[in-house]
């Protein structure tokens, strides 16, 4: 291009506009930006027209009617009086608490792998091998076939549900545990929690200071742990015990009461944290092999032991290599959740598709969808693109 | 996710097909040859694959009628599974002629889906099965205050599922799938209490569970659920004849014209036979709809007459043994009343 310029500027005047590759190339982009301009237009005119030819009602306007389904699980108020909007939003939530969730155990799940596959342990890295060859060579839906019709369809009906520790039950309709119920006075506890986290962070970089003055540690995380457990502890016993449980109990058809966490969601979540997992283990192997076998010898020769190496010197380096490779499996991750139509698990997808159906409205949704996927994607990239730029190594 | 490309595909072709809900579609299926017919992944009884992987069912046998009516020959259609999600789009974009897939007909789709319904092949009502076995006691559907119901998404089923459930000021919990294998799957397997669907479909399911005797369907019904034909606005020729096919099936047994007597009532006195077969001197019965004369001949030797599709199908003839009940001719105290073929 450097060169192409210069040689436009040093023929000057003497070369024609047409032969001029800066007046070409604009003129070139120019015809392109129109014609897609133009394809664009052609398509929402024609679909249009189409619709109306069709009596096919269109527009968004549908979005604020009555829905009339129900929806098994839901984060904010849903009825059936509420609107197909609403409904939509109800999926999109669903969508996004699986991605969420998914996200974190997929995450740790894939480091301890991936640390695993490196280990000097034979048991350790042959294990961490098989299960990295086993869930990336498996499509992803069916891994959810697997959990949901191979594991949680077979366990009991309710009335023979398992009975686990602290009140909690599985059987085939999910897994229930007691739901906490707050009393009075319970903020407090909130409090002191928000109180604990900032007075560790506090501590941390104190301790960071000193260490980097005088040389001498600190052990921040027990501390710290101290802190977060300590202070909301106290202040659960200053405020006179405020919390009572909501236990499962069996009636007619289910179990009532407590908190319950269905099979459709445990499906999903456990296929697509193990199958991302598989994934992350490989990146994250790749990124610390990407790290020179010097920069740990350089470390022990320091007298750093192997845990202090692995966290201070290996893994910040390795993450420059881990972070853009990880974003595109949490985008992955998100996108794969749309799978879980195939066993009823209400997301956006399934919701949306409820919605298209009962309204006919199938050019709107569809676009909904897109959109939808499009901007958690963007979020997640912007980000990790954030995270990558904080973790970038820093010379000083 | 291949549903979720076909919708997807289906309305980029809604989007792009200039042609799609131009008029015409006579010439079209003439053309091609062959009827479209947009039938269920397999419901016992309307429309099901048999061992051969021929369809069956009283569906797919309107679907022949129409080829038959046609063409004269009731074997010139193929047959699109389609689930509830993906019908109306695929009948709004084209892909299908006809939607012959227990569909029930609501002002809602007749309107701002731009369809248009024929008629109603099958008196439907909603209705609710569960496992007597596991469920020892429970005998009405109001007994089922906190149940996990099955329920296929995208259904009017699903509508009147939770408008009773709000009028009984009831409890459930929707386990939703979208196609009907995964809800009979999920059914079977002891994720929910109750399955509720059109009652002719409980029947049908029944026979394809694990241990067909431990369940019952509950006397309750709680819907109209009237399932018909439907065809794309915009063209009221083809309207016209799939709409008369079906009033055909009607008259044919209504005047006594069966599969194995049509060609002896060619010959028969009546003046009303003699018009609805086409024999009858400079007729235009059949070309004023764009068919043969004789189209009403090969539709009752295609498929019989709608009496004998209904007993082979889902009748005594079938394993579901329905009653006629109010599916049975006007005559005889049903809904089935066509206008005079004159």
């Amino acid at each position: 291009m450097a060169s192409q310029e210069i040689l436009g500027r040093d023929a000057g005047s003497r070369v024609s506009l047409m032969n001029d590759p800066k007046i070409r190339g604009i003129f070139f982009q120019i015809v392109v930006v129109a014609l897609l301009a133009a394809a664009i237009y052609w398509i929402v005119g024609n679909t249009v027209e189409n619709l109306r030819r069709a009596n096919i009602a269109s527009g968004f306007s549908f979005l604020r009617g009555r829905a009339g389904f129900d929806i098994s699980d839901s984060l904010i108020a849903y009825s059936s009086d509420s609107t197909y909007g609403r409904a939509i939003i109800v999926g999109l939530l669903n969508t996004i608490v699986v991605a969420v969730v998914g996200i974190i155990t997929a995450s740790i799940l894939g480091f301890l792998i991936g640390i695993g596959r490196l280990s000097r342990n034979w048991l350790v890295r042959k294990i961490s091998t098989v299960y990295v060859e086993v869930f990336r060579n498996i499509p992803p839906l069916l891994v959810i076939f697997f959990w949901y019709f191979g594991v949680l369809s077979v366990l009991p009906p309710p009335r023979d549900s398992y009975h686990l520790p602290f009140g909690s039950f599985l059987n085939g309709r999910g897994f229930y545990f007691p739901k906490a119920i707050w009393g009075e006075g319970s903020w407090l506890i909130l409090v002191a929690f928000v109180l604990a986290i900032a007075m560790s962070w506090f501590v941390a970089r104190k301790a960071r200071q000193r260490q980097m003055a005088t040389g001498q540690t600190f052990p921040i995380l027990w501390t710290s742990i101290g802190l977060i457990v300590g202070l909301p502890l106290l202040a659960f016993i200053f405020s006179g015990f405020p919390l009572s449980f909501d236990f499962p109990k069996q009636s007619t058809f289910n179990l009532t009461g407590g908190f319950q966490v269905k099979p459709e969601f445990l499906a999903l979540y456990l296929a697509l944290s193990f199958y991302t997992a598989a994934f992350i283990g490989e990146i994250v192997r790749a990124g610390i092999m990407g790290v020179n076998k010097g920069q740990s010898e350089a470390s022990f020769a320091l007298g750093l032991r192997p845990a202090q190496t692995l966290r201070q010197v290996v893994v910040p380096q390795a993450m420059r290599i881990v972070i853009p490779p990880l974003t595109s499996q949490y985008l992955n991750l998100t996108k794969n959740s749309s799978l879980a139509i195939a066993i009823g698990y209400p997301d956006l997808v399934a919701t949306g598709g409820t919605v298209l159906n009962q309204t006919g409205q199938a050019i709107e949704v569809v676009v909904i969808w897109m959109v939808v996927y499009l901007g958690l994607s963007l979020v997640t990239s912007a980000f990790m693109n954030w995270f990558n730029a904080k973790m970038a190594l820093v010379e000083r | 996710m291949k549903n979720s490309v076909k919708v997807i595909l289906g309305a980029a072709a809604l989007g792009l097909l200039a042609s799609a809900a131009s008029a015409a579609t006579l010439d079209d299926v003439k053309k091609k040859g062959f009827v479209q017919c947009g039938v269920s992944t397999g419901l016992a009884g309307f429309s099901a694959p048999n061992d051969k992987g021929d369809w069956t069912g009283i569906d797919a046998d309107f679907c022949r009628a129409v080829a038959a009516a046609v063409f004269g020959d009731g074997t010139k259609v193929k047959f699109t599974p389609l689930s509830a999600k993906e019908r109306f789009t695929a009948l709004q974009s084209g892909e299908i002629d006809v939607l012959s897939r227990n569909t029930t007909w609501t002002i809602n789709r007749d309107t701002a889906l731009g369809l248009n319904f024929v008629g109603v092949t099958y008196y439907d009502g909603q209705g609710f099965m569960i496992n007597a076995k596991k469920l020892p006691g429970v005998n009405s559907a109001l007994q089922l205050s906190g149940a996990a119901v099955c329920v296929q998404s995208g259904t009017t089923t699903e509508l009147n599922l939770a408008d009773y459930f709000k009028a009984n000021k009831m409890e459930y919990n929707p386990v939703v799938f979208e196609k009907l294998e995964e809800v009979n799957a999920a059914y079977d397997a002891g994720r929910c209490d109750a399955y509720t669907t059109d009652q002719s479909g409980l029947y049908g399911i029944r026979l394809t569970l694990g241990a067909p005797d431990d369940h019952v369907v509950l006397p309750e019904i709680i819907s109209k659920e009237p399932l018909g034909p439907a065809v794309r606005q915009g063209d009221d020729q083809w309207y016209h004849i799939v709409k008369w096919t079906y009033f055909a099936l009607l008259s044919a047994e209504e005047l006594g014209i069966t599969q194995a007597n049509v060609d002896e009532m060619k010959n028969s006195g009546s003046p009303e036979i003699k018009r609805v077969l086409g024999t009858e001197a400079d007729t235009k019965i059949g070309t004023d709809l764009g068919v043969s004369n004789d189209w009403v001949v090969n539709v009752v030797k295609a498929v019989g007459n709608y009496g004998e599709m209904f007993e082979k199908n889902v009748g005594a003839g079938s394993p579901l043994k329905i009653a006629r009940g109010i599916n049975a001719l006007w005559t005889k105290g049903g809904l089935q009343y066509a206008p005079p073929i004159r």
